[in-house]
């Protein structure tokens, strides 16, 4: 059982997930399917877990459980120690494909749930304007999401929720669809937010390199029914080093790990 | 040498590109010119254009006072064009409100989904005694006949924009703490709002097809009365005037509402 392996002994655990599982109806195949069995984990106040696994796993549907967006057929989730019932700021999501509001601009977009929140105007404005310096967005307040490229989306992507100053950060994919160079540049951003204001995080994703990269742990997921085959703790320096022998020796673990 | 596209103008070398949209028209006009002109015809029935086009004029600004219709077009075609938005602003509110509700709340799908679709494939112009019944021989007829008609495709296209609103961006508004009654006005509206464009230019072209059936028939001014009146003059000269009047402010009234749509929608790629 990976229930009690918290980062740190003292800290009690913000995301705690026992016993869940999730069913669906499939209609094409007209048949129940078991998308998660039993799962049970728990997340820290500053934990940085990230979760693997090859598609099909219900990694997604996991996030979409914890982020209140679908209903646990069985067990429970509590976040702080109250039960998700409903999806919920404290509870930010970045999704793979932004699903940016497409009629609204970069600063619209950001402001979007301070404004839902109903906080007051001077204090809205600001704490939009630091965001946007935060993340790099300078000078593009006035575009609509279609004049940006895909790294600056997800960047409007993760203000819109770090505005609002989340205490836990739900990212299902955020970086697969950029090409190298912005993915990388984009996880150190990440890890440089994160370090700054101490959130739990879990981010999805299917390559090991950055699950390892970025992870406090990683969670390997097996395929369907979904349950958790292994929780790996990276015991490495930040900033990691991708090449270093230490690097590889956990690269090779994981990928064992998904392949057996 | 290069292959570039160049305007058409610059074989001519003008110094600007040539409207190659006029071509269409000129041609269709030439055909008609010699036909009617050379016999082909009876300019009875088809007047040359030469003929369609001082009828107009004298229509519209009054030269010759020996015609009946002369000096008559801006008061019928203010009636009909009138009619026209009068009739379509009843069925924008209308058709995007219920459109709204529709695509929206399941049990008001449910509700009113089967009423509109069995009322929808009725023509308008069978509605037509049970206007002049209900409203008499008065512009209520019109509007009702006209705001029926573009009512439909409004409803329609609304409601099929609202439930194709992306489920991702309904669950970022929640996501973000949206509370649940705004989820309408803030994500549902506005993703719906191609749709309801697309909607609102077919219902006004459709209230253009409807004015002059409801002119002929249920009210005794505008443009489609001045058609049926001047058939009994056997006046085609007239008649073809009052066609290309109607395409004419049917397609300055899309022109418009494109480029209404175009400014309310300036978030989107194109249009």
């Amino acid at each position: 059982m990976n229930r009690r392996i918290a980062r740190t002994e003292k800290e009690i655990a913000r995301i705690n997930i026992r016993g869940v599982s999730k069913q669906f109806f499939d209609i094409a195949q007209s048949q129940e399917i078991l998308a998660l069995q039993d799962i049970d984990l728990e997340v820290g106040h500053a934990e940085f877990l990230t979760i693997i696994g090859q598609s099909g796993c219900g990694k997604s549907t996991l996030l979409d459980v914890i982020a209140g967006f679908e209903q646990a057929s069985a067990g429970s989730i509590e976040i702080d120690g109250k039960p998700v019932t409903r999806p919920g700021p404290d509870r930010g999501v970045v999704f793979q494909e932004y699903a940016l509001f497409p009629w609204l601009t970069v600063y619209e977009n950001i402001a979007f749930g301070l404004r839902e929140q109903r906080i007051p105007m001077p204090e809205r404005d600001t704490r939009v304007r630091e965001q946007i310096e935060i993340v790099g967005l300078l000078g593009f307040e006035a575009r609509y999401p279609h004049e940006l490229s895909g790294g600056m989306r997800q960047r409007v992507a993760i203000a819109r929720v770090l505005v609002t100053d989340p205490k836990s950060l739900l990212m299902d994919e955020p970086f697969a669809a950029l090409d190298a160079q912005t993915r990388s540049l984009m996880q150190q951003e990440l890890l440089a937010v994160w370090q700054r204001n101490q959130r739990s995080v879990i981010f999805i994703t299917h390559n090991i390199e950055e699950a390892i990269f970025l992870g406090d742990r990683v969670m390997v997921m097996t395929p369907r029914p979904g349950r958790i085959k292994s929780i790996v703790p990276i015991d490495l320096p930040r900033p990691r080093e991708v090449s270093s022998t230490e690097f590889n020796e956990y690269r090779r673990k994981v990928t064992h790990l998904l392949q057996h | 040498m290069k292959a570039t596209k160049r305007p058409f103008g610059h074989v001519f070398g003008w110094p600007f590109a040539f409207p190659t949209y006029i071509i269409g028209p000129v041609l269709v006009i030439c055909i008609w010119q010699i036909a009617s002109s050379g016999g082909l015809t009876d300019p009875r029935f088809v007047p040359p254009p030469t003929k369609v086009l001082s009828t107009w004029i004298n229509w519209i600004f009054g030269v010759s006072e020996n015609d009946q219709y002369a000096g008559t077009w801006l008061s019928h075609a203010r009636d009909s064009s009138y009619r026209v938005l009068v009739g379509f602003a009843i069925a924008a509110a209308c058709g995007v409100s219920l459109g709204l509700v529709i695509g929206w709340f399941r049990s008001a799908a449910q509700l009113i989904d089967p009423v509109v679709q069995i009322l929808r494939p009725i023509p308008i112009t069978a509605w037509v005694p049970f206007a002049v019944v209900f409203f008499g021989i008065r512009d209520g007829s019109a509007f009702f006949l006209i705001a029926l008609g573009a009512f439909f495709p409004i409803v329609v296209n609304t409601a099929a924009g609202v439930q194709r609103t992306p489920l991702m961006l309904v669950r970022a508004a929640r996501m973000l703490g949206i509370r649940p009654y705004m989820l309408l006005p803030r994500v549902v509206f506005p993703a719906a709002l191609p749709s309801i464009f697309t909607g609102m230019r077919i219902g006004i072209g459709l209230a253009w097809v409807l004015v002059v059936v409801a002119e002929m028939i249920a009210v005794k001014s505008g443009l489609g009365f001045v058609m049926w009146d001047a058939y009994y003059y056997v006046r085609m000269d007239i008649i073809i005037a009052a066609m290309l009047s109607v395409g004419l402010l049917g397609f300055v009234c899309d022109r418009l509402l494109i480029f209404f749509s175009s400014y309310l929608m300036r978030w989107s790629r194109g249009l």
